[in-house]
């Protein structure tokens, strides 16, 4: 496997379990930092980040060097600031984060690091979801490693620059993972979102300027700081820069996740690594990037996974991993389960999603159920626009919508059978959220 | 800082000092909230009402808002669960390829319905969301072991790590 | 005013800038339904009800859906309330509150004022789609004021945002998650916070309800209401209280711009039921026993007058300028006495003639909220002038504001302002006595004697103008505490000084004067609490002090003794009033309630109270109002002024204007007070202000049991206000609108309608009338009291604070707040205590130094109380020992 083509995961090795500080410096590791703190301005990092055109991979894709060059400089600038971490991956479907923290926990350190350089965090955390025991732990030790190693603590590298690392493991919850309720979780606050503005670059953590990046962005900066950005933006086959992981669960016959170009097609990711459809399954459908993306259909397989392009065929990239339908899996009730969970995380601060997901899980446990009626429809189609970008606080409630309108206009017949009785009633299942 | 007794029986030393430890990572000693929570937890179980009360005169907040807090995250609980939490993941991709029938199973194994206590004391199971193992589904967690890929041909007892 | 056009659904509108979209709405009139944003706590987009439409440009046809809460108006603007897409998610989001809300109009109290059904009707929502299960909640135990109903809950957030961030309570909070969220208390209990009574007007639905009203619940449109004055402190909060059958069921805020705002404390807003007390003297008495008609007591009272020796009459603080003036009217200038002790009424007199010609502003509450650095000098507002206290404790966030302004950030974007103010907090300096309920947002605490107290004041004014008279023998944490404070002053904009009577001391009142006067260059405001409803009115009328009315009783140069709504076991030590009025030839006691004085009287007056006649009050700033009757006295009880206008026999006064009238002509300082309200003669229209609103039910059977014919309605002829439901409904001044409501908004929001702009002052002018603006020079006080050191085995008592519950006298008989009340006890110095070897809660006899006086109280330990004081509270004649001088304490066993 060539590592340079597969900068993400060049230490992810079959027979390993995890890259130590060795193994990491082995591979080239901590080069990107020494070389940021020692030869760049953090103006310098930041635009060597936007040259290499690295977008979010948290899920917005956002620019990220444009998103870290909003922190407020200057001689009256807040002198402390904060670089965050997001890695309350949580998004049903997705399993990518948990992947690298696991496995090459020195690589997201780094990252982290760079990125505090480039904003001139005097502090970082990561927020880690409390599940990730096992990341947790990793992650623990390597912070060990690299304080030891200088790579943390006072004068990096003996360099001007000081920056330590929390791990904060949170206590569970899928809206953690929204950027400014995160950053009220981490002040020990409920987590509910935050308006915007102020954005957190200008107020964020305890009022002061904030950059929160997911984990699998991050990962990406120590490389673009070693190898450029020319390198990097080699790496993408269309549009979009970089490689990403790439994932797929459901039927397939070798679910997994895979470090690919920028651009691969759905096709590849589906049929080549995943194996195709386990036999006996055929692929009804599938959610491009996870929960909160619309469903495309088998006539989408030749989509490219670019933001743009994910998002021309009615979807969004979102976190990359894909979660497949197959024809013998009731569309209708697998999008019971996806509302049962957005309806169980809602945070309960704004009336659409705190009232109308509950409602959505009633319609549609009333029409698996055999209680269905024909308005019912109209009112799930009403309710999706009530959810709709932009009238919700955040966006939760609009990704919760994301599957469940696709389902509505690509598999309508399904739940027209259950109302008119074609399909069977089921039997309900128990509410737990 | 002054302890007053109502914390000192409710918490004991290593408690105090843990927590205190996690308060000094923060401008700000509310922050160490959730982690005083788990550190409680980890010993008692869960967070008793007297133990939220200790916890909080800690944090110098009062007991409604530590109780905003507590009650807000899933792995806070406030009321007894077993020994052992297992928490099975009932999102998308576990359901498609079995959480359900992972449920029943466990319930049965365990005599107990989700959110009970197993008569024995010894288990509390809970639904959870996606615990990022989709492509290894179904998943659970049994304490804080991640377990992967058990179908319907996984025994419950290699499961609970029970056989021997 | 600084303003910009926009346009809404075609019409074009000029509106101010720098408001939210919702405020600017509200303030033209628009029907633009909101839960979560108050005027007073600002917006943070939660509810989604707000929802408009918002074109980008002239050519935009489709919009952009946004939350008008969250937006800010932008010259050019082009938005839409009536587009379909806005009215149908308003329709649809109001459906999804409906969702959970249980159908209980019927039996809700919320029910005919409730935001919800008005916001309900006007998003058009009228059809039930949901065949979903509710979700329940049980309810709490939240102690004697309020109900919790929380399946009506529509988690609007505004109780919290009240209560913990606008508030400082920190025991109700959210709780839960996702749809089950939960407004509530850790667990069942008494809510803490002083202004817990507000929830039931910030709560859109029935879930925070008035508790001490539905003991007696009427519908707010069988309410029958006058414009009218809390009488529970020196502030003069604008309430409206409502009656039905004689009796009155509660009290609400009247929105006063200058003063109350949207809120009440506690005891203004419960302490009402007093009113309805079963103890209330309802019937003339001979020796306290003997019940006689009115005008046989009439009669009485003349003949009583006639005597010898000249009749002397004792006023009171609590009592309106006309039943004060008509007093002292009857009995001659010279024999007219305030009610006062005398070093309260040395306090009260250095007040007012600082606010007379100080040259320093006493800033309102409103402009008390604005300021940017404050210095608190021996009170503790949130117990003397609760008020006063929720003011102050808005000041701390003026820094956060102002950052918020440099981050572009509208000072409306509340969650974004709590958040800065973590880190930016205006300064607050509180020197007091005892902790007071302020500490958690000031800056710095300082506890010392009121001596001590002052001393500090007399430093700070020394740092600020070298010219201000220095206190000797300062220790150096004390001068480095100065030096800090009056930093902090300098460098603010809007400095503010408060002190008052709370702590005792007149020099605590003078040091924070030479504060305020040093302060002058650069703005600095002055605001004193006093402790009753028209303290500085009555030191306008020049009343000498109790003392000599003692004098004069002693010296048998008095005869009758006239005494009008005073408990003169509150004002001097107990042998001293007991002297006085067993010395006195005859006692007649003119009051509402039954006290020690009034047990005394040879001739007991039922006076009406301040829900029965019309009085006139002069608050703390100078500000005079008239309160109104709600409702005609039971017979025979009449209003003190009547009962004293019926006893002259050649007076020009007969009716109540006459007697404002001869008030404001015998004090010119006064004058100002016959326009604090309208006259009787006033019409809107030709028309009188109806007390009863138009949907007013039941009138012609509301008697039927007694008679079948409807009884004609009472006249009234002092004021320009009917007992009736017909007359003016619009075009109504503020001092005489008993409540404010208007079509489609029922509840208490409905004062949106009656502002100048949102949050502002009422269209038209807020009620009443400020007496003093800053005048003169002043001068520097030079009396600079000695350090305060205690002698051994002795102790200096204290006033008690005047707890907010049970520390005012008429709200002591409201139930509710009885039961509020603090325990008797006394507050003592760890190290005393450790002399004394007392412990918390064991007991403590306090004897007078002669042996006179003695009592056996509870002890509480206070680290930070002074050695060698002691504070008791909860005692209503605890006041007494105060003047029995220093007292001897020892270890006692519970009585
Ligand atoms: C409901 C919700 C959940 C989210 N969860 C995550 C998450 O678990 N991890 C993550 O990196 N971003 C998550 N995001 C996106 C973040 O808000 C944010 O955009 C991201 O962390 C930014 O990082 P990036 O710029 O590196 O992509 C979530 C967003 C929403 C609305
Ligand atoms: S959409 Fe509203 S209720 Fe839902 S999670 Fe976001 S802020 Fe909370
Ligand atoms: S009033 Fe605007 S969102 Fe609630």
């Amino acid at each position: 496997m060539d590592a340079a083509a597969k900068p993400l995961t060049r230490n992810i090795l079959p027979d390993r379990d995890y890259a130590t500080l060795a193994d990491y410096e082995r591979s080239g590791g901590y080069q990107g930092l020494r070389r940021a703190v020692s030869e760049l301005s953090p103006q310098a990092v930041q635009q060597q980040v936007s040259d290499a055109g690295l977008r979010g991979r948290g899920g917005a894709g956002f620019a990220t060097g444009l998103k870290w060059s909003f922190v407020p400089t200057g001689e009256d600038a807040p002198k402390i600031r904060f670089m965050i971490a997001n890695a309350d991956e949580m998004e049903p479907g997705t399993f990518k984060d948990r992947l690298l923290m696991e496995k090459d926990p020195h690589q997201l350190l780094e990252g982290l690091i760079i990125a505090g350089y480039a904003i001139q965090a005097t502090q970082a955390y990561i927020f880690l979801r409390g599940e990730y025991h096992l990341a947790a732990r990793r992650l623990n030790q390597a912070l060990l490693e690299a304080r030891a190693g200088g790579y943390l603590g006072r004068h990096i590298l003996g360099s001007n620059f000081s920056l330590d690392i929390h791990l904060h493991a949170g206590a569970g919850r899928y809206i953690c993972g929204e950027e400014t309720a995160l950053i009220n979780a981490l002040e020990g606050k409920r987590a509910n979102p935050r308006a915007k503005p102020p954005f957190p670059q200008v107020s964020g953590l305890w009022g002061k300027p904030t950059v929160v990046n997911n984990v699998e962005t991050l990962c990406n900066i120590p490389h673009i700081l070693h190898y450029g950005s020319a390198w990097y933006q080699s790496l993408g086959r269309g549009a979009d820069k970089g490689t990403k992981l790439f994932g797929a669960s459901g039927r397939v016959r070798r679910p997994g996740v895979w470090e690919l170009p920028m651009g691969t097609p759905v096709r590849e990711i589906l049929e080549d690594h995943a194996g195709g459809m386990i036999p006996g399954y055929a692929l009804r459908g599938f959610l491009p990037g996870g929960a909160s993306t619309d469903f495309l259909l088998p006539e989408h397989l030749d989509v490219v996974m670019d933001y743009d392009a994910v998002s021309k065929a009615g979807s969004r990239l979102g976190t990359g991993t894909m979660i497949v339908l197959d024809d013998k899996t009731c569309p209708v009730r697998m999008v019971l389960n996806l509302q049962q969970f957005f309806a169980g995380e809602s945070c309960g601060w704004c009336t659409p999603c705190r009232d109308g997901l509950p409602w959505v899980v009633v319609l549609l446990q009333a029409i698996i159920g055999g209680q269905g009626r024909s308005e019912d429809l109209d009112t799930l189609t009403d309710l999706v626009r009530m959810m709709a970008p932009g009238n919700t606080f955040c966006a939760l409630a609009p990704g919760a919508m994301e599957p469940l309108q696709s389902a509505l206009k690509f598999f309508r017949a399904d739940f027209e059978a259950y109302i008119t009785g074609k399909t069977p009633p089921l039997e309900q299942a128990d509410e737990y959220y | 800082m002054s302890i007053d007794a109502q914390t000192a029986s409710m918490l004991n030393a290593d408690d105090i000092r843990d927590i205190k430890a996690e308060m000094a990572h923060y401008p700000d000693k509310a922050a160490a909230a959730v982690e005083a929570l788990k550190i409680v937890q980890r010993r008692q179980g869960w967070v008793s009402d007297a133990a939220l009360t200790a916890v909080a005169s800690l944090l110098d907040v009062s007991t409604a808002q530590l109780e905003a807090v507590a009650t807000f995250y899933n792995l806070i609980y406030r009321q007894p669960v077993g020994e052992t939490v297992i928490h099975y993941c009932s999102s998308v991709t576990c359901w498609m390829l079995g959480a359900d029938d992972l449920r029943e199973r466990l319930c049965r194994h365990l005599n107990a319905r989700p959110g009970q206590i197993s008569p024995d004391g010894r288990y509390t199971l809970l639904p959870i969301a996606c615990l990022g193992a989709c492509d290894q589904a179904p998943a659970l967690m049994v304490g804080e072991r991640l377990v992967t890929g058990v179908g319907a041909e996984t025994a419950v007892t290699e499961i609970l790590g029970e056989q021997s | 005013m600084n303003t910009i056009d926009i346009d809404i659904d075609g019409l074009a509108y000029r509106v101010k800038s720098g408001v939210s979209l919702l405020t600017a709405c509200q303030t033209l009139g628009l029907d633009l339904p909101y839960f979560c944003w108050h005027p007073a706590l600002g917006s943070v987009g939660a509810c989604r009800q707000c929802a408009v439409i918002q074109y980008r440009d002239a050519a935009d046809s489709l919009g952009r859906l946004t939350m008008a809460c969250m937006t800010p108006v932008t010259d050019g603007m082009r938005v839409s309330i009536a587009a379909e897409q806005a009215q149908r998610f308003r329709g649809v989001n109001i459906e999804l509150l409906m969702t959970n809300h249980p159908h209980d109009c019927p039996v809700c109290e919320e029910g005919g004022e409730c935001h919800l059904q008005d916001m309900t009707l006007l998003s058009g929502h009228t059809r039930r789609r949901y065949r979903g299960l509710k979700r329940t909640h049980k309810n709490q135990y939240l102690g004697p004021f309020l109900n919790h109903e929380m399946n009506r809950c529509i988690a609007c957030y505004r109780c919290v945002r009240f209560y913990a961030d606008y508030a400082g309570g920190s025991d109700l909070q959210v709780l839960g998650m996702h749809h089950n969220v939960y407004f509530g208390r850790f667990e069942d209990g008494a809510l803490e916070n002083e202004f817990s009574g507000n929830l039931a007007e910030v709560c859109p639905t029935g879930v925070f309800t008035d508790k001490t009203f539905s003991a007696h619940y009427a519908r707010k449109w069988d309410l029958q209401t006058a414009p009218s004055v809390c009488v529970h402190c020196g502030l003069g909060c604008n309430i409206s209280p409502g009656e039905r059958y004689g009796r009155l069921r509660r009290v609400v805020n009247r929105y006063h711009g200058d003063i109350n705002g949207y809120f009440l404390c506690d005891r203004g807003r419960f302490g009402y039921d007093f009113v309805n007390s079963p103890e209330r003297i309802r019937t003339p008495r001979l020796d306290n026993h003997a019940e006689i008609a009115a005008d046989a007591a009439q009669q009485r009272f003349r003949a009583m007058l006639n005597g010898h020796l000249p009749a002397i009459g004792i006023g009171s603080p609590r009592a309106s300028l006309e039943t004060n003036f008509a007093l002292r009217s009857l009995v001659g200038a010279e024999n007219f006495y305030a009610g006062l002790d005398g070093g309260e009424q040395a306090m009260l007199e250095t007040i007012r003639d600082l606010l007379a010609d100080g040259g320093v502003h006493t800033p309102s509450l409103r402009e008390v909220e604005q300021a940017d650095a404050v210095l608190i000098l021996g009170e503790d507002p949130v117990n003397t002038a609760p008020r006063l206290g929720l003011a102050l404790r808005q000041t701390v966030r003026n820094a956060a504001f102002r950052r918020a302004g440099e981050l572009g950030l509208p000072p409306w974007r509340d969650a974004a302002v709590r958040e800065l103010e973590k880190q930016h907090r205006s300064p607050l300096f509180i020197a007091s006595i005892c902790p007071t309920r302020l500490d958690d947002v000031a800056g710095r605490c300082y506890r010392a004697s009121p001596q001590d107290i002052a001393r500090l004041g007399f430093a700070v004014a020394h740092c600020l103008d070298g010219q201000a008279p220095s206190p000797a023998g300062l220790d150096a944490a004390q001068q480095a505490l100065a030096a800090e404070i009056a930093a902090a002053l300098r460098q603010a904009a809007r400095p503010l000084i408060v002190s008052g009577t709370g702590c005792g001391e007149l020099a605590a009142i003078q040091a924070a004067y030479n504060v305020a006067r040093a302060l002058r260059p650069n703005g600095g405001q002055l605001v004193f609490s006093v402790p009753e409803s028209n303290s500085l009115g009555l030191t306008m009328m020049a009343g000498k002090p109790l003392q000599q009315a003692f004098r004069r009783v002693a010296e048998h140069t008095a005869g009758c003794v006239i005494i009008v709504e005073n408990d003169l076991y509150r004002r001097a030590p107990a042998q001293a009033v007991d002297a006085f009025l067993q010395q006195a030839a005859q006692v007649v006691v003119i009051d509402c309630l039954p006290h020690q004085t009034a047990a005394r009287a040879g001739l007991l007056l039922p006076a009406a109270t301040y829900a029965e006649s019309a009085g006139t009050l002069v608050n703390n700033e100078g500000r005079a109002q008239r309160y109104f009757p709600v409702y005609p006295p039971p017979e025979p009880v009449r209003g003190a002024w009547q009962w004293l206008l019926a006893a002259m026999d050649n007076s020009d006064c007969r009716h109540f204007d006459d007697l404002t009238a001869a008030c404001a002509q015998a004090f010119p300082a006064l004058a100002g007070i016959v326009a604090a309200a309208p006259d009787a003669a006033f019409r809107v229209d030709a028309m009188k202000i109806p007390r009863q609103p138009p949907r007013y039910s039941g009138r012609t059977a509301m008697l039927a049991d007694l008679k079948v014919s409807e009884p004609r309605q009472a006249q009234d002829a002092e004021t320009a206000l009917a007992f009736s439901m017909e007359g003016a409904s619009v075009g109504i001044p503020a001092a005489l609108q008993p409540v404010f409501w208007t079509p489609g908004w029922n509840s208490a929001q409905a004062v949106n309608r009656f502002q100048a702009e949102i949050g502002g002052h009422l269209s038209g002018g807020d009620g009443g009338i400020r007496l003093f603006e800053a005048a003169g020079e002043g001068a520097w006080f030079t009396q600079i009291p000695d350090a305060f050191r205690p002698e051994p085995g002795l102790w200096r008592v204290l006033p008690p604070p005047l707890h907010i519950f049970g520390g005012e006298e008429l709200s002591l008989h409201a139930p509710a707040l009885a039961e509020r009340a603090p325990p008797p006890g006394v507050l003592l110095n760890p190290a005393d205590a450790e002399t004394l070897a007392v412990a918390s809660g064991e007991w403590l006899v306090i004897a007078s130094a002669d042996g006179a006086l003695s009592r056996c109280l509870p002890v509480k330990i206070e680290p930070t109380l002074a050695c060698g004081l002691l504070v008791a509270a909860g005692l209503p004649d605890c006041i007494a020992l105060a003047w029995a001088g220093p007292v001897t304490l020892q270890k006692g066993d519970r009585p």
